[in-house]
């Protein structure tokens, strides 16, 4: 049982979005939606962030500014583009100083569409997340060599 | 022996106590913005997840910072309760409270940097009015002993009742709620990111947060000792000051931290000076 499934802390990042998706990954956290039922806590650090949620397409700029987040966040972590924009491009994928989506820079695990993405289908990418963040867990548990090994659980001894 | 036991008990204990406490915070404060909240024990879920993280280390003296301060906090709580001398415990609480801010400026972050500067400023803000209330509790009980306070059965909140209430206005400050919560709020959400542990991550930073409950338990034990004369009443009194210090954390913005400072001051000047100043008459020196 990993507790990494109990308490995601979510880091979001507004790389040139026109500020739809974020308002609707926002509102995951207000009275309605209400996701810190599930644990999510909406961190500023990414130090302490365990999925970064991204909006809007990646350009230039902002590129180094992203890949600067992604290399400070402790592992496991998991990577949620929310909006098409953040997936393709959306309707800036052919301005010149955009390079596209996310995944140019990122590696994305989970892609969330939508011009805005609904509240509902965010949390579900999340609870989505979650699920790939307990995998990479499992493979960090496998692959660490620091970490204090059981001799009789031969199953830790598999190394890939 | 016995003491040996109560104070593995304590070390054992107090965590959970703390975290609980921690626990129910976040379910209330959810309740008062009129939302469902976390489970009860959504606090240790997120301490036992930061041990499962990887932890990021800045540099090598990070580590130690944060070992000494989980170790002191803890030390702090055994003397404390285990009938030790509480002037000792409060200066061990301000050693613990300095590795941490050792610890947050060993980093080069600047959100780090300016939160252990600003949690120096609270900590000179606090600790004239923590000095205070063990002088009071000395002039009440003629002694410095945990044990000795409460088995006094002197209800101190009457003779006390400024030094309380002064003591109550510094309470934020040390469990790093609204009002006070300049160097280092609860989550990363004001404009020092998370200020003095910005740059803790994994492992340390759980190690932070246990150290955050042990040191709840401890404030609310000194609550306690107002209300020593009788352990329902104190533990009463204790939890109250907790649902307190959560509906103020609801409904305060934070202060900025020159009136934080000077107002501590001046409370601890004219409500704690001036009780002991009565005190130190009527009972005619």
């Amino acid at each position: 049982m990993s507790f990494i499934a109990k308490s995601p802390w979510i880091l979001h990042y507004d790389g040139s979005s026109c500020n739809g998706c974020d308002i609707e990954t926002l509102a995951c956290l207000t009275p309605v939606y209400d996701i810190e039922r599930f644990g999510v806590i909406n961190t500023g650090n990414p130090k302490h962030a365990d999925i970064l949620i991204v909006t809007g397409s990646v350009n230039h700029q902002n590129r180094d500014v992203l890949l600067n987040i992604y290399n400070q966040m402790p592992d496991p972590k998991a990577v949620i583009a929310v909006g098409i924009c953040a997936i393709t491009g959306g309707i800036f994928a052919e301005c010149y100083n955009v390079l596209g989506g996310v995944d140019k820079v990122l590696p994305v695990d989970i892609y969330v569409p939508g011009c805005a993405a609904r509240p509902e289908a965010i949390i579900d990418g999340i609870v989505k997340a979650i699920g790939i963040l307990e995998m990479k867990h499992q493979n960090m548990r496998i692959k660490s060599k620091w970490r204090l090994r059981w001799p009789w659980k031969s199953e830790l001894k598999f190394s890939y | 022996m016995k003491i040996i036991l109560g104070v593995i008990l304590y070390i054992v204990a107090a965590p959970l106590v703390g975290g609980i406490l921690a626990g129910i915070d976040r379910v209330l404060s959810a309740k008062l913005q009129s939302r469902v909240g976390p489970p009860l024990l959504q606090p240790f879920y997120d301490v036992l997840k930061l041990f499962e993280k990887r932890t990021m280390i800045v540099n090598r003296f990070q580590n130690a910072y944060a070992w000494c301060h989980v170790i002191f906090m803890a030390m702090t709580g055994a003397f404390f309760f285990e009938g030790g001398d509480i002037l000792l415990a409060v200066f061990a609480l301000t050693l613990a409270g300095i590795f941490l801010i050792l610890g947050a400026y060993s980093s080069n972050s600047p959100y780090s940097y300016l939160g252990a500067e600003r949690e120096l400023v609270l900590m000179l803000a606090y600790e004239p009015m923590v000095i205070l209330t063990m002088v009071g509790m000395y002039m009440v009980a003629q002694s410095f002993s945990f044990m000795e306070i409460a088995a006094s059965q002197r209800p101190i909140i009457l003779y006390l009742p400024g030094v309380f209430l002064g003591f109550l206005y510094i309470l934020p400050m040390k469990l790093r709620k609204s009002p006070f919560d300049i160097s280092s709020s609860h989550h990363a959400h004001q404009e020092l990111v998370r200020g003095l542990t910005s740059d803790f991550s994994g492992s340390m930073l759980a190690l932070i947060e246990i150290a955050h409950w042990y040191e709840t338990t401890l404030l609310l034990g000194l609550v306690y000792l107002f209300f020593s004369f009788n352990p329902v009443v104190g533990v009463c009194a204790a939890f109250g000051t907790y649902f307190l210090g959560i509906l103020v954390d609801n409904s305060y913005a934070r202060l900025k931290w020159e009136l934080a400072f000077t107002s501590a001051w001046g409370i601890a000047l004219v409500l704690g000076g001036g009780n002991l100043a009565i005190l130190y008459f009527i009972a005619g020196g």
